[in-house]
């Protein structure tokens, strides 16, 4: 199943130096037609959100996970790291909302700096696979011939493996630290970035404004780069949105058996494997608290994914 | 057909090969082996013993024999040697299959039992109660892991009825079995079926669109002839693509239930050989679930003949 070319349209080049190709020109033009007030970023703002209201509720929550992960010291007094046999496993309370784990250390404080690394990770991820899969997408489909050839097996035999499975193989040969999880996590993402950026390099290669560029005598490289890629930006930001939510699961499978982010980073999914099914009986609150806080991020960014897919990609669009 | 199934099989090995030389590669750029685990655990390293350990388990060849002596093997019914259990791997594999099978047939079924008829139902009623309520409740499945959906169940259980329902080693007859499996493959599949729901409702609402549809109408059709025979059977494609890569990538999904639930099947073991560096059985295992990949992808393409006469194999 080939993913269908970007919708945006390409610009002929206008003869200057640097030709406008970037899809923001459409995307606004398409936002004037349904009827939006284009001049103003505040009433472009009010006619995406009464149009889009999950996916305004989405990017709250995604912002919301932002600033506590940027700010986590002003918005818990207690360390995440310290450790008080008396309290341990104790119930929540005023001093600990939600309560404490096995070596007394504050859930709450915990929780928050959770999503320090949960979003690092995601985001590491996202960006690492991103920039990858771009430089193998484009080169594959731009290039083609052997390189798309070869490049073409070695994507289909990454995607032989199960996301998680090809994740678990990757961590346990890297060994466990947070910039070696973020690795783990970015190359199951490779194929599906490079698989939709090649099928619209493809189309695109053959698109008049290329052979404009080709005739003004810009090299390959630069048609490649400036007006070949602005041209799948939104796929790409696409992709990279609902990737975010895969990204915290991964992340979180990951560290629930173990393989993930290791101590002393606070991980949402470590949280519940230290606590699991015995915890269950007795300390529900350790069980409950970081689960909670995993599916409502990946929540958030599911419904943000959603309304950019239906914004940026409308053929790429799953409901009416 | 004949030399489109040619085609397809050869492919098909030449996948499966490559990934064996991506795993084994992995594998293999860790840093210390299972002689170091060992050593690592009495605090000192005896070197004599380390190299004897290291010679017995053949780590010491070069990597291109241990290569070709895996593959080999493997061609010839030899799946190695665990370095866990010091038993032959296959004889750890082997008794460790028919659970994650169950759980993973269990698992299908209830995807499509539960996804395609929702999404039935989601599309006929189009922005009505059942619909928005549908599409809530699927995007919250989909971002709900696994393993904490399967801890939340046994918390479940235990406050209610007192006992967490934990797979035993041995079930007590068929229908036992059958109940403590159901929960895990339920937890698993309902992230699936909400996958399935929203795909058949897409692909229902733009067939229900169709003049077809509107003859079978004013022929006289009943709803439910017309909802499941003549619109179901053409939305059914994409539906059994992504049915298709939800079986192959089964095994990513059971690898984490089957460690919450305490099943003793292949993805909790995965798990357990991946700690302890058990190169055998971590290598046939990830091997194993590329072929089981790859063999889905190839029946997937196979039932489109089946489902669409329209496409036909052959050049």
């Amino acid at each position: 199943m080939s993913p269908p070319p970007s919708d945006s349209t390409p610009h002929i080049s206008n003869g200057s130096d640097a030709p406008d190709t970037s899809p923001a020109g459409s995307f606004e033009a398409e936002l004037a037609k349904a009827g939006a007030n284009v001049r103003s970023r505040r009433g472009m703002a009010v006619f995406l959100a009464r149009r889009y209201p999950l996916g305004g509720v989405g990017l709250a929550i995604v912002l919301l996970f932002i600033f506590v992960a940027v700010f986590a010291p002003y918005i818990t007094s207690h360390d995440p790291l310290s450790t008080n046999p008396a309290i341990s496993l104790g119930a929540p309370s005023a001093a600990s909302p939600m309560g404490t784990d096995f070596m007394g250390r504050d859930l709450f404080s915990r929780v928050v700096y959770g999503a320090r690394t949960s979003l690092a990770v995601a985001f590491g991820a996202t960006l690492l696979g991103v920039l990858f899969g771009v430089l193998i997408g484009l080169a594959s489909g731009y290039l083609g011939g052997w390189v798309d050839l070869t490049t073409q097996r070695f994507i289909d035999m990454l995607q032989a493996l199960p996301t998680l499975i090809l994740a678990m193989a990757m961590a346990a040969a890297l060994g466990p630290s947070l910039v070696n999880t973020i690795i783990a996590i970015a190359i199951p993402k490779l194929p599906s970035i490079a698989r939709v950026i090649r099928a619209n390099t493809l189309s695109l290669r053959e698109m008049p404004f290329v052979e404009a560029a080709r005739a003004m005598g810009m090299s390959e490289m630069r048609i490649a780069l400036r007006h070949i890629l602005p041209n799948t930006l939104a796929p790409l930001i696409v992709l990279a949105t609902a990737g975010l939510g895969t990204a915290i699961l991964v992340e979180a499978s990951l560290s629930f058996l173990g393989l993930g982010v290791p101590e002393p980073h606070p991980s949402w999914g470590r949280m519940l494997s230290e606590s699991a099914a015995e915890y269950v009986r007795t300390a529900p609150w350790l069980v409950i608290f970081p689960g909670l806080a995993i599916t409502l991020a990946v929540f958030g960014t599911n419904l943000l994914g959603d309304a950019l897919r239906d914004l940026l990609d409308p053929r790429q669009r799953t409901s009416n | 057909m004949g030399a489109y199934l040619v085609r397809r099989t050869v492919l098909l090995f030449v996948t499966v090969l490559g990934v064996s030389i991506i795993i084994f590669s992995l594998m293999r750029i860790v840093p210390g082996n299972v002689a170091d685990i060992l050593f690592e655990s009495s605090g000192y390293i005896d070197q004599e013993q380390k190299a004897k350990i290291e010679a017995e388990l053949g780590l010491d060849k070069p990597l291109v024999q241990q290569y070709t002596g895996w593959i080999g093997g493997l061609l010839k019914g030899d799946f190695g040697f665990s370095y866990m259990s010091e038993r032959p791997a296959i004889s750890e594999i082997v008794p460790r299959m028919p659970v994650t099978f169950k759980l993973g047939a269990l698992t299908l079924f209830f995807t499509i039992v539960f996804g395609i008829p929702l999404g039935v139902w989601s599309a006929v009623r189009q922005n009505g109660i059942v619909d928005n309520t549908l599409r809530m409740i699927t995007l919250s499945a989909l971002s709900l892991p696994s393993f904490w959906c399967g801890l939340l169940v046994l918390m479940f259980a235990v406050h209610v009825f007192g006992v967490i329902p934990i797979y035993s080693n041995e079930p007590r007859g068929i229908w036992h079995e059958l109940a403590l499996l159901s929960i895990p493959a339920f937890v698993v599949g309902f992230r699936s079926s909400a996958l399935i729901v929203r795909l058949t409702r897409s692909s229902m609402l733009e067939v229900l669109r169709q003049d077809y549809i509107r003859t079978a109408r004013a022929k006289g059709a009943s709803e439910q002839t017309i909802h499941y025979h003549h619109a179901l059977k053409n939305a059914v494609l994409p539906i059994i693509t992504l049915l298709g890569i939800e079986a192959s990538h089964l095994l990513g999904g059971l690898v984490v239930i089957e460690t919450v639930f305490n099943i003793p099947g292949l993805g909790r073991y995965l798990v357990e050989a991946i700690r302890w560096r058990d190169y055998p059985i971590v290598q046939n295992l990830v091997l194993f679930s590329a072929f089981a990949v790859v063999i889905t992808n190839f029946i997937v393409d196979m039932l489109y003949a089946v489902f669409d006469p329209r496409i036909k194999y052959s050049e």
